[in-house]
């Protein structure tokens, strides 16, 4: 996909101005924290099950190479075609072999933001393929040519009234006019059963690899994920290699603290493991079946100090609890993944250098990492990121020099003391009528939004100085 | 209770509170550090204020300035060694301390900022917790103003302040927390954040002012001078009429220092 990270100020900047959708962003940051604090109040296994699934992921990504061999080995033993792809351009060239093997013209696609990565639908579509995508939010998106706001609900930036314009205007609606959100539900439903018929190949995604019986695991609300994976001949699984899981028990301890998470429902509607191509007895499924896991640079995070990154289980919790994403909504961080996971993610999937602003986003208020099923300590990744910004001097020099300065003069009590009297003192003079200042020269970031209120005078330091000199004085005198 | 505590306990010796001010309190608001001190002194300690403390070392840290925040972390953790008890007027600065220095700094530094760590507290935790600070003799004589609390995120989710500050104002002041409907959410200050970012900022500490003024509230109090210049100057360009001050202030009834941002 397309990256427009570098510009983080300015997509923020114009996604404040949207004031429909900023007031849509306000009510949803209300509301998912308590959806989320209901389904977790009840239930008591929480923090333990927290505990136990980390360790496990812990475990896997310490013998991933294991896993991902028994995975495979385990996958083709059941008739699964397994791939792995190292980048991108491999995975999308790998998936469009696999569709042109078998003539497909149509693709019926789950959601899968791993396809997001890789920018695979618009790949399959420049070699001619029709990709029609069946979840509700991503077929929404798909239709208005616009890119995911979240990772969970993609279209959580459309309000019921732009969805129902936009099938108006690329729907066949003749006088129906779709009053209600059922409505809307039911026309995409109609149009989507049609793709899916006639699709040859069907893709979805995975939120969990199980290498003991080589199945993989998938939750949906929508039930669309089955009907791609069953309804065309071929099903290709794509997802990444950091899925696995040791054993299937593992994966259903992590989908309890997924779906709470991410919704706050207890269970998904639909809870599926597809195991491979249909067997002689089976009525129905696919003839063929593919798993095509990406890489794309998370062997290195593994190597590195993110490496608890990988065990983030995409369930949009940081999302819905970061007042910066509901601030500025998911378009702005300009990539696949916003928020406090995907400001971590974009720069080591992509580059720091184009992605440098988004570690800056965070007030290091700690929300997410508390919300985190996962217990990825979200606030302190982002802080190394911006060491790391820092030590590769991406930051702004004048940053870089202030904060130099400050360290400096601050190892130094004695002139620090003396300097910052110094210059507390002028503050003071210029501001103690009106009490603040509506401009300050070198404090054009903080003046822009708010006043600066001015100090009370002198400092601390001086004050309390003195007062030990008089002390002393009085003792002297007696 | 731990040895520490129990050590402390024994009537005939007043605790030794070493007052760690932060460095916005020395500079924009010493009415703060002078309040903690009267405060500490009601609750039976023995007050001293180390004199070569500057900063913690924290817009270092949060920049991503490691290397110039471990010495600053180095230079606290050797001026404050020989205290019994630390105690700062913020949850940030107490939670950079306690958190954040065993996590930059390694080895035998690393332990000794885990003894800190054991050591320090944040000031309204340190009240009502550890030195138990008693009700004063008569009632305010002063009319109860109706006063909205902010917590501050490092108080709230690093050291688990909730309580004591609500605890303290009831207890001392007869005053009941009107409290806000998002009592979790970050006032958009975060440091450098709210420099670098501006706009986002500024839409946050909005949020927080709607939230703030919907209480009906006279005066805002906080535990956290950042947060609270943060929110006293969007007040003050919005025209919004709320008296914003430290906690340790209103503890000390002192409601006759102007409050934050307003003139004399
Ligand atoms: S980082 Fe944690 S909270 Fe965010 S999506 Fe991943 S698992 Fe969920």
């Amino acid at each position: 996909m397309e990256q427009r990270s570098d510009t983080f100020l300015d997509n923020a900047s114009e996604a404040l101005k949207n004031v429909e959708q900023a007031k849509r962003r306000d009510i949803i940051a209300t509301f998912a924290p308590l959806m989320r604090s209901a389904a977790i109040e009840g239930f008591d296994e929480f923090d333990t099950l927290r505990q136990h699934v980390k360790r496990v992921r812990e475990h896997a990504l310490d013998h991933l190479e294991y896993y991902l061999g028994q995975f495979e080995q385990q996958a083709v033993q059941n008739g699964n075609h397994v791939h792995f792809a190292r980048n991108s351009d491999e995975f999308n060239s790998v998936v469009l072999d696999i569709c042109q093997q078998h003539d497909a013209r149509r693709v019926a696609k789950g959601k899968s933001m791993v396809t997001e990565e890789t920018g695979l639908n618009s790949f399959l579509q420049r070699a001619g393929l029709e990709v029609m995508e069946t979840d509700l939010g991503e077929y929404i998106i798909q239709r208005a040519g616009e890119t995911p706001s979240h990772i969970v609900a993609p279209a959580l930036h459309k309000s019921a009234g732009e969805i129902r314009a936009l099938f108006q205007s690329t729907h066949d609606l003749g006088a129906r006019d779709l009053p209600e959100t059922v409505d809307l539900v039911a026309e995409a439903r109609e149009v989507l059963r049609e793709h899916f018929l006639k699709a040859e190949v069907g893709i979805i995604g995975a939120n969990a690899l199980v290498a003991e019986n080589g199945y993989s695991m998938l939750v949906t609300n929508e039930g669309n994920g089955d009907l791609c994976a069953n309804l065309p001949r071929v099903l290709i699984v794509c997802t990444t290699i950091d899925r696995v899981l040791p054993l299937a028990q593992d994966a259903t301890a992590m989908l309890r603290l997924l779906v709470r998470s991410a919704t706050g429902q207890a269970q998904t509607c639909y809870t599926s493991f597809y195991s491979g191509p249909r067997r002689d007895s089976d009525v129905d499924g696919p003839i063929e079946t593919h798993f095509v896991l990406l890489d794309n640079k998370r062997s290195d995070i593994l190597d590195s100090d993110y490496r608890e990154m990988l065990e983030c289980i995409r369930c949009g919790a940081c999302l819905n609890h970061c007042p910066i994403y509901s601030s500025v909504g998911g378009h702005a961080y300009g990539w696949v993944y916003p928020g406090p996971m995907g400001s971590i993610l974009t720069p080591l999937l992509t580059s720091l250098e184009q992605s440098h602003a988004l570690p800056n986003a965070c007030t290091s208020c700690g929300r997410c990492a508390e919300v985190c099923p996962a217990d990825i300590p979200l606030p302190d990744l982002l802080r190394d990121l911006r060491h790391e910004e820092n030590s590769r001097k991406l930051s702004a020099g004048r940053w870089r020099l202030g904060i130099k300065l400050h360290g400096w003069l601050a190892r130094h009590p004695k002139l620090y003391q003396l300097s910052t009297a110094i210059a507390i003192h002028t503050l003071h003079l210029f501001g103690r009528k009106r009490g603040s200042y509506s401009s300050l020269p070198m404090a054009s970031g903080w003046t822009s939004q708010r006043d600066f209120p001015a100090p009370q005078g002198k400092t601390f330091m001086q004050q309390y100085k003195a007062r030990l000199k008089r002390l002393a004085e009085q003792r002297n005198e007696h | 209770m731990n040895e520490r505590d129990r050590e402390h306990s024994s009537p005939q010796r007043r605790k030794q509170v070493a007052l760690f001010v932060t460095c916005l309190a020395d500079l924009f608001r010493p009415s703060v550090a002078f309040a903690s001190i009267k405060l500490l002194e009601r609750a039976g300690c023995e007050v001293s204020v180390p004199l070569q403390q500057t900063c913690c070392g924290q817009p270092a840290y949060n920049s991503g300035n490691y290397e110039e925040a471990v010495p600053l972390a180095q230079q606290v953790i050797t001026m404050l060694a020989d205290a019994d008890y630390v105690v700062a007027p913020s949850g940030s600065c107490a939670g950079m301390i306690c958190h954040h220095y065993p996590r930059l700094l390694e080895g035998e530094w690393r332990e000794r900022a885990l003894e800190l760590a054991a050591k320090t507290f944040e000031l309204t935790v340190f009240l009502n917790d550890i030195a138990h600070i008693k009700p004063p003799g008569k009632k305010p004589s002063a009319a109860i103003p109706s006063v909205a609390y902010h917590d501050g995120c490092a108080g709230l989710r690093e050291l688990d302040i909730r309580e004591q500050p609500r605890q303290l104002l009831r207890d001392l002041c007869g005053i009941e927390v009107s409290e806000l409907q998002q009592r979790e959410v970050c006032c958009g200050f975060g440091g450098t954040f709210c420099a670098k970012m501006p706009e986002i900022s500024g839409k946050m500490v909005d949020d927080k002012l709607n939230d703030i003024m919907a209480t009906g509230a006279d005066v805002l109090a906080g535990g956290d001078l950042g947060c609270l210049l943060n929110i006293a100057g969007r007040a003050r360009r919005q025209g919004k009429k709320i008296e914003v001050r430290h906690i340790a202030e209103l503890l000390q009834q002192d409601r006759d220092t102007p409050a934050i941002g307003e003139g004399k």
